[in-house]
């Protein structure tokens, strides 16, 4: 929902449609309402628009057609790389991720009592930890999952690095990354050229809630989760759905050839939240993914202030120290401006996040988080109001003990 | 503008109702479900899906609603306390220590930071204005009153909150949700501790967190007559559970010593009290002298009975059903809460045998 005064900077949860979207999804699922898989001529013509999806999705990904599975969403593809893995090898092998990882996968690596990688206070997997793990678990590594943008404080994972230390240490891991937030703000065809397994949501870019891919590169063996009619070359049951494919195509499209512009504009309006956030609210302020803020004796200070590279341009996550976030956004939202705390638990209160305490960040910290997550559309006055409402709110808040 | 009044919605009928009839009276009402235990409670509080009934409800009566998180406030303040005074044979009432902190503390505190004048609960009791100022009192229901868990409010926060169901029997509440089509409004009552699971019990919840120690049950004259096997699950009045043999008379549990793991019975004369003591009392207004009314559990028949000026015993007019150690004890006078405490453990020192 959004009208004009409200401000909507929750796009990591998921993005407004781009435009013309919504209308290709209708005209397609209008036009295409025959079952793809038949033979006839409607059928045909369904089979060749879902086609034309695939090679479109293939080519943003630098994959090819055949290595492209639509799922039903970014969850559904990293529950099918991991338990597809797991179901097609030797039943002792274990998965891998790490503890910044999206519950997607990390619940399914839990409930297979696989291995947990820490990471530092950026975010960052703990590369000494993850060689140590892959080396030398004494079960056998079947699958290795990594973030590649992380959803809720932006961390970049070095994707080649990790695949370095995994091809090495454990030549036979798959590699899989959870690319839901990564496709608007990195290159994944060169990060993650060497990865066996990608999973892409497309509402998280723009495109239709309810459809996303799992590349499966050729060669790779993968139970599918879902059975059925065989459809997808066995690797997922179901009759496909055209329109949301076609949306999802034209999406990622449009996203990746405007990346490298919108990358550019972006980093600005995510670093002015950050300075003008730090500078209005001084030392309390803690910039989630630099592991940085706090004043002279933060605990958090291991990295360079500056150093945000290895951020995503679109995803700004603070700690305000000292508030408690429920009453932050309600405060927020109540003024139009629709942000999040990242991690919300299925009955929508605030729950405390997985990712900031792997990061090191005490619970106390971590009920003051924010985060602004911007998309194609956002303005720099959008960002500069959203900014003078946080400061007054929690300057309102420090009279209530912080909410 | 009109009074921004926050209605805290449990996914049960009476504060769907109390949301509702708020809204008819002209009120801008938003609803909170407070989100207090992450475990996969069933006994009708504060599970997912009631979070979605109070949802629904306030969708269906068109305001808007939201979820706060108090679950450690809930865990530090409620939980914890009740793991503890289990372990010091005390028997806890949980509900009034998440009144006093989390409800009509925490939530408020988080009221008046977000803009609201006013918050609501569907508790069935009543604020009334007397010449000393507001002071709770009894709600329309007898049988349905709520006032003994809520004694501990102060006039501070009664004057910014609403007990808008307070004037109603439960027949009404339900008959004004069933007219008004709201979907909660067969829902039955929720029962026993919220954040223990019908299925694995009050048993199972302690034992994952306290050592339960056996032990035996002796009557007053030193003789063993049964065995418990957890002393932690025994309460003060219980006849039930004591590991006696059919066919003997009727006994029931007068004391429980942690130190020596003994649980002491005895017939309904030797339960019978003329004095409980109190752990902590404090008067609303100025101390009663006379008799007045004490109840000693949540839905109990009151006594008559007298405090002591200095607030250590309540003394009874008749003698009176030992109270558990650990129960709220409240006192009324025309149904006013006049004051309230907690009852102590009787000094039993020395009247336990030791065979």
């Amino acid at each position: 929902m959004s009208d004009t005064t409200s401000i909507y900077l929750d796009h990591a949860a998921s993005a407004p449609l781009l435009p013309g979207i919504a209308e290709l999804w209708a005209a397609t699922a209008i036009k295409h309402h025959a079952n793809p898989t038949g033979s006839h001529l409607a059928a045909r013509h369904a089979r060749k628009a879902l086609d034309s999806a695939r090679f479109q999705v293939a080519e943003t990904l630098g994959t090819t057609p055949d290595e492209i599975v639509f799922t039903s969403g970014g969850s559904e593809a990293n529950n099918a790389a991991i338990q597809g893995t797991l179901r097609s090898c030797n039943p002792e092998r274990v998965p891998a991720t790490t503890a910044a990882d999206h519950n997607a996968v990390l619940n399914p690596v839990r409930l297979s009592e696989g291995v947990i990688v820490g990471v530092d206070s950026r975010g960052i997997v703990d590369f000494e930890d993850l060689t140590n793990k892959v080396r030398c678990h004494k079960q056998d590594i079947a699958l290795v999952s990594v973030i590649a943008v992380n959803n809720e404080v932006g961390t970049i994972t070095p994707l080649p690095k990790v695949a370095n230390i995994v091809r090495k240490f454990a030549p036979k891991a798959l590699l899989h990354t959870d690319a839901v937030q990564a496709v608007n703000w990195i290159d994944t065809t060169t990060a993650a050229a060497d990865y066996d397994l990608i999973s892409v949501a497309a509402h998280k870019i723009g495109g239709p809630v309810g459809i996303g891919a799992l590349v499966v590169r050729d060669g790779i063996e993968l139970e599918p989760l879902i059975i059925g009619g065989g459809q997808q070359r066995g690797r997922r049951a179901g009759t496909p759905d055209v329109a949301s494919a076609v949306a999802f195509a034209a999406a990622i499209k449009e996203t990746v050839d405007q990346r490298t512009e919108s990358i550019e504009r972006t980093t600005k309006l995510r670093d002015l939240i950050f300075d003008s956030l730090t500078e209005r609210l001084g030392d309390r302020v803690i910039v989630s993914a630099t592991g940085t803020g706090g004043g002279d004796n933060s605990p958090y200070n291991e990295y360079a202030k500056d150093d945000r590279s290895h951020i995503a341009a679109g995803i700004a996550n603070v700690c305000i120290e000292g508030v408690q976030n429920e009453a932050l956004i309600f405060l927020l939202d109540t003024a139009g401006i629709q942000a999040s705390a990242a991690s919300s638990c299925s009955s929508g209160a605030q729950s405390p996040s997985h990712v900031l305490a792997a990061m090191g960040i005490p619970d106390e910290t971590a009920r003051g988080s924010l985060r602004l997550s911007l998309g194609s559309a956002t303005t720099s006055s959008e960002v500069e109001r959203a900014v003078d409402v946080i400061v007054d709110s929690v300057k309102h808040l420090d009279h209530y003990n912080g909410g | 503008m009109k009074p921004k009044v926050l209605v805290a919605m449990s996914g049960g009928v009476d504060s769907s109702v109390a949301a509702a009839v708020l809204l008819e009276a002209g009120y801008h009402v938003e609803g909170v479900t407070m989100k207090l235990w992450g475990g996969v409670s069933d006994t009708g509080c504060c599970s997912v899906s009631d979070v979605e009934d109070a949802r629904w409800v306030a969708d269906q009566i068109g305001v808007e609603h939201h979820v706060f998180n108090f679950g450690d406030e809930f865990e530090h303040n409620v939980v914890n306390p009740y793991i503890h005074d289990h372990l010091a044979v005390r028997t806890p009432n949980p509900c009034v220590e998440c009144n006093r902190h989390i409800k009509f503390d925490r939530l408020m505190q988080r009221a008046d930071a977000l803009g609201f004048n006013v918050v609501a609960t569907g508790h069935h009791a009543r604020i009334v204005n007397t010449s000393k100022g507001w002071r709770l009192t009894r709600g329309a229901d007898d049988r349905k009153d709520q006032s003994y868990v809520l004694h501990m409010l102060k006039e501070s926060v009664l004057q910014r909150l609403l007990f808008p169901v307070g004037d109603m029997t439960k027949t009404e509440v339900r008959n004004y949700a069933e007219t008004r089509g709201l979907l909660t409004a067969a829902k039955p009552d929720s029962q026993g501790v919220c954040f223990i699971t019908k299925e694995s019990g009050r048993k199972s919840f302690l034992g994952d967190h306290i050592p339960l120690r056996p032990g035996r049950v002796v009557d007053t004259s030193g003789a063993t007559v049964g065995a418990v096997e957890s002393i932690e699950m025994v309460a003060v009045g219980q006849r039930r559970k004591l590991g006696i043999p059919g066919g003997s008379p009727r006994l029931y549990v007068l004391d429980v010593d942690p130190n020596t793991t003994t649980v002491l019975v005895g017939d309904q004369d030797e339960l019978n009290c003329s004095t409980t003591p109190l752990d902590d009392w404090s008067w609303v207004d100025e101390p009663v002298t006379g008799l007045l009314e004490v109840q000693t559990t949540a839905h109990g028949i009151p006594g008559l009975a007298a405090i002591d000026l200095d607030g250590t015993s309540v003394r009874w007019n008749k003698p009176h059903r030992a109270v558990a150690p650990g129960q709220s004890v409240v006192g009324y006078v025309d149904d006013i809460v006049v004051g309230g405490g907690t009852a102590g453990r009787p000094t039993t020192v020395g009247r336990y045998p030791h065979p």
